[in-house]
């Protein structure tokens, strides 16, 4: 706040040693300047101010401005392309072939990275680097699906609680009480009834993640539905979907995309955690929980350490970096920011 | 206030019930192997009439009425796989101990370093020490926990020659499971401690205090840290009691006999009746925390005001 604070009194004094400037220029202007009669002029009449603002350019320059993050979404983004394009590149193996000596037909079990296997192989002979991209895919697949569903029923829920008024008292006491329920508990019970795949996970994890991203919208249409912007427009009859997507959506970019940006990295973790405690995905569909989960069964063992190392590495790369996007663009994507 | 609070209360008890009510239904919807001991050699009239014994070919609300007015008496049915025929409470009450020692150690180490945290961070705000802890709360915030356990239980017990497994007896073993506990909880304190205090420290009142010509000191801990603690205090009670009760994954991975390890067993060996009592008791301390928590929250801050109309003008 302090820095803000600085930034502006810094630049009201600027501008205001400006003016002092220009008025003392004006007074070297000649008489013959000062006391002539000024044309009309229909053109300069016609002239209306305008800013070359632009709020996604100010958006992006913002969040140029903060180099780590920066930095993290080039390793992200290099990240991402990589698992997509992993599958089609040439000599990758298939992550659930079980490799076996070609000599001797036996599995080539926790063979140690190498030229063979770049991230060696697993406690069945399975190569390592190919599960990590796939299990990579499978998890950011989750991840981004999750946080889609949310962001999508989270703000159509969101948008009626706080636009409509005779729906707030039931919509609110229906948060109450959704609310109260802990959200590891509904996860648990719905992967231990249904049978697990990518599919039911994501239902399970999409079933609370709505709920407070539903509430963080709610409140702030509340907040900002009857400023003086949105009265005009209603008063100039404006269609309500138009000015709920025209004049209140974009004020909450920047909450939705954190809010999305953050539940990412929960959903990848909430599938570590429900992978360990024997309701994850099936051994045949790897994400980084399985493989995690793979690793922590060796771990104890110095040298087959690098099971558990190579994928939480990437998962806490992922992780981090979506952390730190997501808050970083929040930032720049706040007006009050922009200047 | 009287009238906030029966209808806080109240609130909490229909979630409560709707939360039994979906548990229930929903268990019943489980492959009935979770009923049996050993389901696999069992022929068909045998799992019929197992079934009808423990009365689970009635109709659901009579079914649910049963369990409502067991859960009265205290009584949440049998355990099938886990421990063959002995009651759930029973099973239970042998675990809770561990847990809530457990869990009590782990609130302790979390407020006595996650409380100085967020204070210095406030105190010190953009040096060296405030980027150290924003780091270190970014880091827990962002990698999983899942992930960061794994590597205190196998760097610990490599390097400290800490043994692998809890025992209750050895003090040592004790150490990495409480610090796994703890370090999600100091940073979350640590980092809404330092949010509010920076908050506060920009009030007209801290200008007046300063003003007054009142050391930095005094002001940030008698002023700012009790304005600061109090939005805090709102988390408390469910933090604690979600501790206490045990952390799922860290009592399995450490083999520590308590309540959150028990869960993962009985789901590993789907004993229906367990794994159906164990969530009710976490929902329902779910439910409690947060309960207590607005309720400390309208006892310690005399600036909420819940009737609306008490005291107006």
């Amino acid at each position: 706040m302090a820095s803000i604070k600085d930034k502006l009194s810094r630049n009201l004094e600027e501008s205001m040693t400006a003016q002092v400037e220009k008025e003392a220029r004006d007074l070297e202007l000649s008489d013959q300047e000062l006391f002539s009669f000024a044309e009309y002029d229909e053109k300069e009449g016609e002239k209306t101010g305008y800013s070359n603002y632009s709020y996604w350019g100010s958006t992006m320059r913002m969040f140029l401005k903060n180099k780590g993050a920066v930095l993290m979404l080039v390793l992200m983004m290099a990240i991402l392309i990589f698992t997509v394009i992993q599958p089609y590149l040439p000599g990758q193996m298939d992550p659930n072939l079980v490799n076996t000596d070609a000599q001797r037909f036996i599995p080539l079990r926790n063979v140690p990275p190498g030229a063979d296997f770049w991230f060696g192989t697993n406690s069945i002979g399975q190569d390592l680097w190919a599960r990590i991209w796939t299990g990579t895919r499978t998890s950011l697949f989750i991840g981004f699906s999750v946080a889609l569903v949310e962001a999508v029923i989270g703000i159509t829920v969101g948008v009626l609680w706080g636009y409509l008024r005779h729906l707030d008292f039931l919509f609110t006491e229906i948060y109450n009480v959704l609310d109260n329920i802990p959200h590891t508990i509904i996860l648990i019970l719905i992967a231990y009834i249904m049978t697990p795949s990518v599919k039911t996970l994501i239902f399970a994890m999409s079933l609370t993640g709505w709920i407070g991203m539903a509430r963080f919208i709610r409140n702030q249409i509340l907040i900002i539905r009857d400023r003086d912007y949105n009265l005009a427009s209603r008063c100039l009859g404006t269609p309500t979907y138009r000015l709920v997507v025209k004049n209140l959506l974009p004020y909450l970019v920047s909450v939705i995309m954190l809010r999305m940006a953050l539940s990412i990295p929960a959903a990848i973790g909430s599938e570590v955690f429900i992978t360990y405690i024997g309701l994850g995905l099936p051994a045949t569909t790897p994400g980084l929980g399985r493989l995690i989960e793979e690793g922590r069964v060796v771990m104890m063992n110095a040298s087959q350490r690098y099971q558990l190392i190579y994928p939480t590495l990437i998962l806490s790369i992922v992780t981090i970096s979506f952390y730190i996007i997501g808050n970083a663009f929040s930032d720049a994507a706040d007006p009050k920011n922009h200047r | 206030m009287v009238k906030y609070l029966t209808k806080r209360i109240s609130r909490s008890l229909i979630t409560l019930f709707i939360i039994i009510c979906v548990v229930f239904v929903l268990m019943r919807l489980m492959p009935i192997e979770g009923y049996f001991k050993n389901f696999d050699k069992m022929t068909d009239s045998q799992i019929q009439a197992g079934l009808k014994e423990q009365g689970l070919l009635d109709p659901m609300p009579v079914q649910l009425v049963r369990f409502f007015q067991g859960l009265f008496r205290g009584d949440l049915g049998v355990s099938h796989s886990y421990r063959e025929n002995v009651p759930v409470t029973e099973v239970l009450r042998d675990k809770l101990p561990v847990s809530i020692k457990l869990g009590s150690f782990s609130i302790l180490v979390s407020l006595f370093l996650g409380i100085p945290l967020g204070t210095m961070m406030a105190r010190f705000k953009g040096k060296f020490f405030d980027k150290a802890g924003t780091l270190f709360i970014v880091f827990i915030q962002a990698v999983p926990a899942a992930v960061y356990y794994l590597f205190i239980q196998m760097y610990g017990t490599t390097l400290l020659g800490i043994p692998l497994l809890f025992e209750a007896g050895t003090a040592k073993s004790w150490i990495l499971p409480v610090l796994s506990m703890s370090l999600g909880n100091i940073a979350y304190y640590g980092m809404w401690l330092r949010r509010y205090m920076v908050d506060e420290l920009n009030k007209d009142y801290v200008r007046l205090a300063r003003a007054k010509g009142a050391s930095g000191n005094t002001i940030m801990f008698r002023h700012v840290f009790r304005n600061a603690f109090v939005p805090l205090v709102q988390y408390l009670p469910s933090s604690f009691l979600n501790t206490v009760i045990g952390s799922i994954y860290v009592e399995s991975l450490y083999s520590i006999p308590g309540m959150g390890g028990l869960l993962v067993t009985v789901i590993k060996n789907s004993d229906n009746n367990m794994v159906q009592a164990i969530v009710l008791l976490y929902a329902t301390v779910g439910v409690i925390g947060l309960l207590l928590g607005d309720i400390m929250m309208t006892i310690l801050d005399p600036r909420i005001s819940l009737g609306a109309k008490e005291g107006g003008r």
